[in-house]
């Protein structure tokens, strides 16, 4: 086989190992190279930005640890901006895993935020089994879906969900989803049958799938999508965290696949002329 | 006298400013619903108002407190223990800073009324008869005997060639449903595929295997593998093993049938149904096992993976024509013709409403997107 | 009648779903969320269905020794474990047969279930997640050659996505001023995105999606009936 014909099949163990050590060195010495805030981006801090003062808000957390790593920095960097513009916080999940997660958000925002407090400023009501059907009945009676938190507490002690009976009064839904059920289910039920606004962030996979609703109709607000979106909106809110970090990596490991591409393309041409 | 002028003085006054502070509360049925829901709406442009609580009452004397509402937010969607055809007495009580109550509250009744269509789901309901329609007009001509053509699909052309070469081998073949439940189309759409490939394995003699990752389709691709046998009339080679749970959890059910691609080796690798992330990481290692991939999916995102790692893919439509085409029925394929029409009414919509959008009409427009 | 009871109760539920979705009125308003809690209790029964199964296929290919069958033995071990683990000690807010056991919280920190699950499980999942991009990696190299004009623009359009959606999109063509900002590789990337792919990907979900109208009503008629195990 010649060098070229190298070129065009090499092992895909080369591969692997080029794309670990291009993710786990950034990681370790951090580049910081600029990012630059796209408008789907911008769209979803606005519409957080232009939400009144005390005006209660959903945040559904629809995902689960194997996703973390690129949707966590949104909701911290979200939940941050939130908390900064004093709004209330309702946080559910539609996936079990996101209970937790939604915890461990909060753990790492509140030391920012010592005034915030459970049950007035935010609430985790926990996981509900069903996706578009919870949705849809939590907008014909909201406390009947939820009749407790995730710690077991009835919500009528938190003064949050006070006179919260569906989604009449919330200022908008941010939807942080891996997939089904998830943002699509949220556009669907509370943009679509309620008018209320929409937003959300998902896994860079997902984005040409839930690209579609982000359109005139404003069925979703604007879209956060994978890590290159949390990295854009912690630039925003100006909180370099996880996601900024993690955009060397990102950044390194893609330049590496365009340099193999390159590569294969360049063994194919001169392999296909020899022939 | 002077008291009596007193009097008159003041509640002239009162009258006026309630009158120039424009306040108005009313109530009405919230249209398109099964009458369980009523729309409360108010204006109130007076400054000394801080704080307002909606009551209801079914018999017009004993209110209970059902919201307080912002001002700002100007209405409320009462959807609590409403029923249809009762009349309901709401007021407003507003509040000023210390508490007190302004002036009297304000009342209101309505009735609450369940309707009998959707209007807002008007446009739906004329592309569902026209889709219908298109559909079942062809159904019919092709039960007449009209014949139909259909454009090869190169993917399920490729099944009996695969079960041939996996017999050859002497190597099984595995098929994924996907990771989503049997209430989604594409999951169904998977098991009918199956039930084809089932036939071919059993008179192949060659042995299939299924993992499932949810209870409800296990069941199911169970009953299909077995009639599918009972049809190919090689009951006795089913084995009730070879269809199989592994786990609800999506990487666990990847790391599962990632294993057995590469202990077991199959020829070929079906994956026909829903999935999401796990479709390249199931396609790269079939790949790598060298076996000849089939996919097939209706997930927009996850289409470009199956085409980049598989040697067929049915893109979106495909899979739910898959069956179909496979049974070679005329009422089926007319089906399928009938979807093409359906299409062109899509399409003729479109450019429709491109063009009236051009010239500023914007009627179109407005039809498909009322909500 | 074993094929007709199916279909007639198919035929039946599906025209009521579809007419449902234009009728608010009593009784058809509610009547798919009814059928969609059914359809969740129904699903909540059949994991145990599920969970039999898969005890029983793994301790058949025990039994028989079949090729590899130490790896069934694992299974079912981890199987078992987070079983009685649950069972004995319950989860973060569910009291166990043992009820909330505070020696071992004290020990692990956390019950045992929750401490398999956040220091195993969770690091599983996301290692699993995480080959997909040695995966993407490979396939990429493997599927942009350019080979004709088509897979030529298709190579164009990765490399310029790619770059966009990193930094070194940001900083290649940081330099170039405002008035351009169309030509900055994050742009580049989103309109790429936003218009050309979401054309593409509208254009495949609603013929999905008529494709999916084609179906049911294949199934609501009784034409299709592979679904129950042949035609």
């Amino acid at each position: 086989m010649s060098l070229f014909q190298k070129l065009i099949h090499i092992d895909r163990r080369i591969i692997f190992i080029l794309i670990f050590f291009g993710t786990a060195v950034p990681l370790l010495l951090v580049l910081n190279l600029p990012v630059e805030v796209t408008k789907n981006v911008k769209n979803v801090y606005k519409m957080v930005e232009e939400t009144p003062e005390g005006s209660p808000v959903i945040i559904s957390f629809d995902y689960d640890p194997s996703t973390k790593p690129e949707i966590q920095p949104m909701a911290v960097a979200i939940i941050q901006q939130s908390l900064r513009n004093k709004l209330k916080l309702i946080c559910i999940a539609l996936w079990p895993m996101g209970v937790q997660l939604c915890n461990e958000a909060f753990e790492q925002v509140l030391p920012l935020f010592p005034e915030v407090k459970y049950g007035i400023d935010y609430v985790n009501l926990g996981y509900k089994a069903g996706g578009m059907v919870t949705i849809n009945h939590m907008a014909k009676d909201l406390p009947s879906t939820f009749p407790t938190d995730a710690g077991g507490i009835p919500i009528d002690e938190f003064p949050i969900m006070k006179g919260i009976n569906n989604f009449s009064k919330i200022g908008f839904v941010v939807g942080l989803s891996a997939g089904d059920p998830g943002l699509k289910q949220w556009v669907m039920v509370v943009h679509d049958a309620y008018g209320r606004p929409v937003a959300g962030g998902s896994t860079a996979v997902q984005v040409p799938y839930l690209l579609p609703y982000v359109n005139e109709q404003q069925q979703l607000t604007g879209l956060v999508g994978g890590l290159k979106g949390a990295a854009e909106y912690e630039k925003l809110i100006n909180q370099p965290g996880f996601a900024t970090k993690g955009m060397d990596a990102q950044s390194v490991a893609h330049l590496i696949i365009i340099l193999l591409i390159v590569i294969g393309n360049v063994g194919f041409f001169i392999t296909k002329r020899t022939k | 006298m002077k008291i009596f002028y007193l009097f008159f003085i003041y509640f002239f006054i009162c009258a006026y400013c309630l009158l120039a502070q424009e306040i108005s509360f009313t109530a009405e049925d919230n249209p398109n619903d099964d009458g369980t829901g009523i729309i409360l709406m108010w204006k109130i442009e007076e400054e000394n108002v801080e704080k307002i609580i909606i009551e209801r009452s079914s018999d017009g004397t004993n209110f209970i407190e059902i919201a307080n509402p912002m001002i700002s937010d100007e209405q409320y969607l009462d959807v609590q223990d409403i029923k249809p055809n009762i009349k309901y007495f709401y007021q407003l009580n507003l509040y000023n800073r210390n508490g007190e109550e302004i002036i009297s509250p304000l009342q209101t009744t309505v009735f609450a009324k369940a309707e009998w269509f959707n209007s807002n789901r008007y446009p739906l309901f004329l592309m569902t008869v026209l889709l219908a329609f298109a559909i079942i007009y062809y159904i019919v001509s092709a039960r007449k005997g009209k014949h139909l053509f259909i454009r090869r699909i190169s993917g399920l052309e490729t099944i009996e060639e695969a079960v041939g070469r996996a017999t050859e081998l002497g190597k099984p073949l595995l098929f994924v449903p996907g990771i989503l439940d049997l209430d989604d189309m594409q999951t169904l759409a998977g098991l009918n595929i199956l039930s084809h490939l089932a036939q071919k394995v059993a008179q192949y003699e060659s042995t299939l295997y299924v993992p499932v990752c949810r209870s409800m389709v296990l069941s199911t691709a169970k009953e299909i593998v077995k009639e599918s046998y009972l049809k190919a009339g090689r009951p006795d080679a089913f084995n009730p093993d070879s269809v199989f749970y592994l786990t609800d959890d999506q990487f666990g059910y990847v790391a599962g049938v990632d294993g057995i691609i590469m202990r077991e080796k199959p020829a070929a690798n079906f994956y026909l149904g829903a999935f999401y992330a796990e479709s390249l990481i199931l396609a790269e290692t079939g790949f790598e096992s060298g076996a000849i991939q089939i996919a097939g999916t209706a997930m927009p995102s996850q289409i470009p993976f199956f085409v980049a790692a598989c040697d067929y893919t049915l893109i979106g439509e495909e899979l739910f024509a898959a069956s179909a085409y496979l049974s070679n029925e005329p009422a089926q394929l007319g089906s399928l013709k009938g979807q093409d029409v359906g299409k062109a009414i899509i399409i003729i919509t479109f450019l429709a409403g491109i063009v009236l959008e051009m010239f500023g009409i914007h009627f179109l427009k407005e039809f498909f997107t009322m909500h | 009648m074993r094929r007709q009871i199916p279909l007639f109760i198919t035929f039946f539920i599906g025209t009521i779903i579809l007419v449902s979705e234009f009728i608010p009125h009593k009784p058809f308003g509610n009547i798919s969320t009814t059928l969609g809690g059914w359809f969740l209790i129904i699903s909540g029964f059949a994991i145990i269905l599920g969970q039999l199964n898969l005890f029983k296929v793994n301790l058949t290919k025990i039994s028989r020794k079949a090729p590899n069958w130490q790896y069934y033995i694992i299974s079912l071990v981890c199987f078992l474990i987070m079983l009685v683990c649950g069972i004995l000690w319950g989860t973060l807010r569910q009291p166990g047969l043992l009820y909330n056991s505070e020696g071992l919280v004290a020990f692990f920190g956390l019950k045992p279930f929750d401490y398999i699950f956040k220091y195993l499980f969770e690091n599983l999942s996301a290692t699993m997640f995480s080959l997909l991009a040695f995966f993407m990696a490979s396939a990429s190299y493997r599927a942009f050659r350019a080979r004709n004009a088509e897979s030529t623009l298709l190579l164009v359009a990765a490399v310029l996505v790619m770059l966009g959606r990193t930094t070194i999109g940001s900083t290649l063509t940081g330099w170039i001023p405002d008035s351009l900002t169309y030509l900055h590789l994050p742009n580049i990337a989103n309109f790429i995105m936003e218009y050309l792919n979401t054309a593409g990907q509208r254009a495949i979900m609603i013929c999905a999606g008529l494709g999916v109208i084609g179906s049911s009503l294949r199934i609501i008629l009784g034409i299709e009936r592979s679904y129950l195990g042949g035609r």
